[in-house]
């Protein structure tokens, strides 16, 4: 079969495609947001007429994948980590209701941070909706788990959870193709009140979710994606892989077979059963994730462990915290570590910064001269391009959580006495999680000062579209914001007066005001002018 | 026979094209390849780079091990010397001399050049002018890319039927700047 050249994510995409998908669902968000722009891009996708339009957020994009489930075709969930926990609700559910046609909730994790608030490991969301886990170890699997995800979600009418990681997300590896399957047809479930969590029927859902455990079980006991190599030389310590940890592995023993036994864990739950066999055949274990200690910490709890030592990130055989390598891995080995020169001192931190010619500039410059006069300590903001307005020179915010909070941390700021109070917001990340907590601001006329950065697109993951495009006054005028204080400008040095007087009328507003600096991202923009990029 | 490369460049300085031409000519001879990359807010002007790993054996690791990558690839000078844990005794430095200065505090040229140089293997060409001077301003990658083969172990003919592969969509002119850049980097 052909071979392509694929990103992890841009396997998981194309596996969907070829295993009869017939929507994507979801929001964009380092380091997923590939799985649906290959999708957007595919002209097999296009003739199928697969949905991959972006949804408003991570949890509308679950809501309708799972109604896509319910109608009995197949369909994918994209998100990066943080957007599980917009997803939470709708996702726990979705394991008391179980699916009908196929449904994958791909999640894509970023340990080390790398463009994130935190590194939060989406397996313990596996585990804590009782589905199975799949996790991908290299760009093949990813593409193969696609086929078998459906199959197994189908098989059992239960969603299953396909963890990735950026390391395997944003890598390129060939990819071996498979004949492509024909897409579901439309079908109702047979069981009509499947889906509706009324408490009587609830109990009953989850009662089955209980039992499936042990099919759940025995199928990762079973899974070709789990491999237990029990035959070695050396039994003083046997090594527990999970994900593309094991690739580390075995780039330690390019030359020289592995003398430790190996147990390879790609699907979850953990396999109990060949745990076992390799716990009592060593001497220790020692436990390889990518992530948090998930695997780790479930074994040190295991009735029949306990003897041994169990070795990993909770011990510090690892550190605890950032992405592995294959030189913590060797480290963790007591192999001899590599490593070149050092970084000479002469070599300056390169952070990212706001694009030369970003609208955001203007907007943080004009904003930090409206507030000069009360200090420092007044704008709370939010996650996308514009977070970079904490670099200098702007150094123009205080904070960035999660999204939507720059508008709700404001209010509670502004209930507290702070005064002015400022919530810097993208546009899209207004649509996302912003329009609730403008509403809660507008029911108690808070005195604050929302500044809407409008670029007109989800720029930082790239520049994707978003469902709110071209509505935002018409949305802030309809949940009540006065239209005398809904205020539009263009961030442009020639309005700097204009600007700096918008911004300080409305601080000076006692009640709810919106600003919206109103200028496309200098990316899109050259992409539409198909100019190069800069240099 | 394996080659593993840092390229290492800042956003939006094409280094993934660089990847993108170099995998080309590896997978046409029957290697196997894997290629790490920095998508998101890193691309925003920050330092970017990309793990590139050929081979005609298996490749396990997305990730080249620190010491041991056979070469860097540079499309700017500080940036080359950011990565200089990865780089194995014998490996190559490959730096085009143009800075990128976007940060305040951006060192002497001629410091980074110097430390370049404390380099055994290095080659530092000002691949910018070059790429001017052979009418591809906007090839200063594949420069560098024609100044690193050699090191390598590709052909220029090689190079030039995945550059031909690569751009061929792009349209003639666009595939003719790119093979001017290659062989002027080669000469270099």
């Amino acid at each position: 079969m052909e071979k392509m050249m694929l990103l992890g994510d841009e396997a998981v995409a194309q596996g969907a495609l070829d295993a009869g998908i017939s929507g994507f669902y979801g929001y964009p968000g380092t380091p997923s947001t590939e799985i649906i722009e290959y999708a957007q891009q595919s002209k097999q996708a296009e003739e199928m007429k697969v949905h991959r339009n972006w949804s408003s957020n991570e949890k509308t994009a679950l809501e309708a994948a799972l109604g896509m489930s319910f109608s009995g075709k197949r369909a994918m969930v994209t998100m990066k980590h943080v957007g599980l926990n917009v997803a939470a609700d709708p996702f726990m559910n979705s394991a008391c209701t179980g699916a009908h046609g196929g449904l994958i909730v791909a999640v894509a994790d970023d340990p080390s941070m790398h463009s994130s608030q935190n590194e939060q490991d989406s397996r313990f969301y596996g585990k804590f909706a009782m589905i199975p886990v799949l996790e991908p170890s290299n760009q093949q699997e990813c593409y193969d788990m696609a086929f078998f995800g459906f199959e197994l979600s189908e098989k059992y009418h239960i969603p299953v959870l396909l963890r990735l990681t950026t390391r395997l997300a944003h890598s390129r590896s060939g990819v071996i193709r498979r004949n492509s399957i024909p897409q579901k047809e439309l079908k109702l479930p047979e069981d009509l009140y499947q889906f509706l969590l009324l408490p009587a029927i609830a109990r009953r859902r989850y009662k089955h979710l209980i039992d499936l455990q042990s099919d759940f079980l025995k199928e990762a006991e079973e899974s070709p994606f789990n491999e237990l190599t029990l035959d070695a030389t050396d039994y003083s310590v046997g090594i527990i892989t999970t994900g593309l940890a094991y690739n580390y592995l075995r780039e330690n023993f390019i030359d020289q077979p592995i003398p430790y036994p190996v147990l390879k864990i790609s699907h979850y739950p953990l396999p109990e059963k060949a745990i076992h066999q390799l716990y009592d055949k060593c001497d220790s274990l020692l436990v390889l994730e990518e992530g948090m200690p998930f695997a780790e910490d479930i074994l040190k709890g295991l009735s029949w462990t306990g003897t041994k030592p169990i070795h990993g990130r909770l011990d510090g055989t690892l550190e605890r915290d950032g992405e592995l390598n294959p030189n913590k891995v060797a480290r963790a080995l007591g192999l001899p570590d590599t490593e070149g020169k050092p970084v000479p001192s002469v070599v300056r931190p390169r952070p990212p910064a706001l694009c030369v010619g970003c609208p955001h500039s203007d907007s943080f410059l004009a904003l930090n001269e409206a507030l000069k006069d009360y200090g420092k300590g007044h704008v709370f903001s939010d996650i996308g391009c514009y977070t970079l307005g904490f670099m200098p020179p702007y150094n123009a915010i205080n904070s960035c959580v999660d999204m939507g909070a720059s508008i709700t941390m404001a209010k509670g700021a502004a209930d507290a006495g702070l005064y002015p109070s400022i919530g810097v917001i993208g546009d899209s990340t207004f649509f996302h999680s912003g329009l609730t907590g403008l509403m809660d601001c507008v029911y108690e006329n808070a005195n604050v000062v929302i500044v809407i950065l409008d670029n007109s697109t989800t720029a930082m993951t790239g520049g994707q579209e978003y469902t709110g495009y071209g509505k935002i006054e018409d949305v802030c005028k309809g949940i009540g914001v006065n239209p005398d204080h809904i205020r539009v400008f263009k961030p442009l040095k020639p309005n700097w007066d204009e600007m700096v007087k918008v911004y300080k009328e409305e601080i000076a507003y006692n009640g709810v005001s919106v600003v919206i600096p109103r200028r496309e991202c200098i990316q899109t923009l050259r992409k539409k002018n198909k100019m190069e990029t800069p240099e | 026979m394996k080659k593993d490369i840092i390229l290492a460049g800042v956003g939006g300085q094409g280094i993934l094209t660089i990847a993108t031409v170099l995998g080309a000519a590896a997978l046409n001879r029957g290697w196997n390849l894997k290629q790490a990359e920095v998508h998101g807010m890193s691309q925003r002007g920050g330092d970017v780079q990309s793990h590139l790993r050929l081979s005609d054996q298996i490749i396990w690791s997305d990730l080249i091990p620190y010491g041991k990558a056979d070469m860097i690839l540079a499309v700017e000078p500080m940036e080359a010397l950011r990565y200089l844990p990865y780089l194995a005794p014998e490996g190559w430095i490959i730096s085009n001399k143009t800075p990128f200065k976007n940060i305040p505090d951006y060192p002497d040229e001629e410091e980074l050049y110097a430390e370049i140089r404390k380099i055994p293997n290095n080659v530092l060409i000002d691949a910018d002018s070059i790429a001017k001077s052979v009418k591809s301003p906007r090839s200063m990658n594949i420069v560098m890319l024609g100044a690193a083969i050699k090191y390598l172990e590709f052909t220029p003919e090689e190079l030039k039927e995945a550059i031909k592969m690569i751009f061929n969509r792009k349209g003639e002119r666009i595939v003719e700047e790119n093979l001017r850049a290659l062989d002027a980097g080669i000469n270099a």
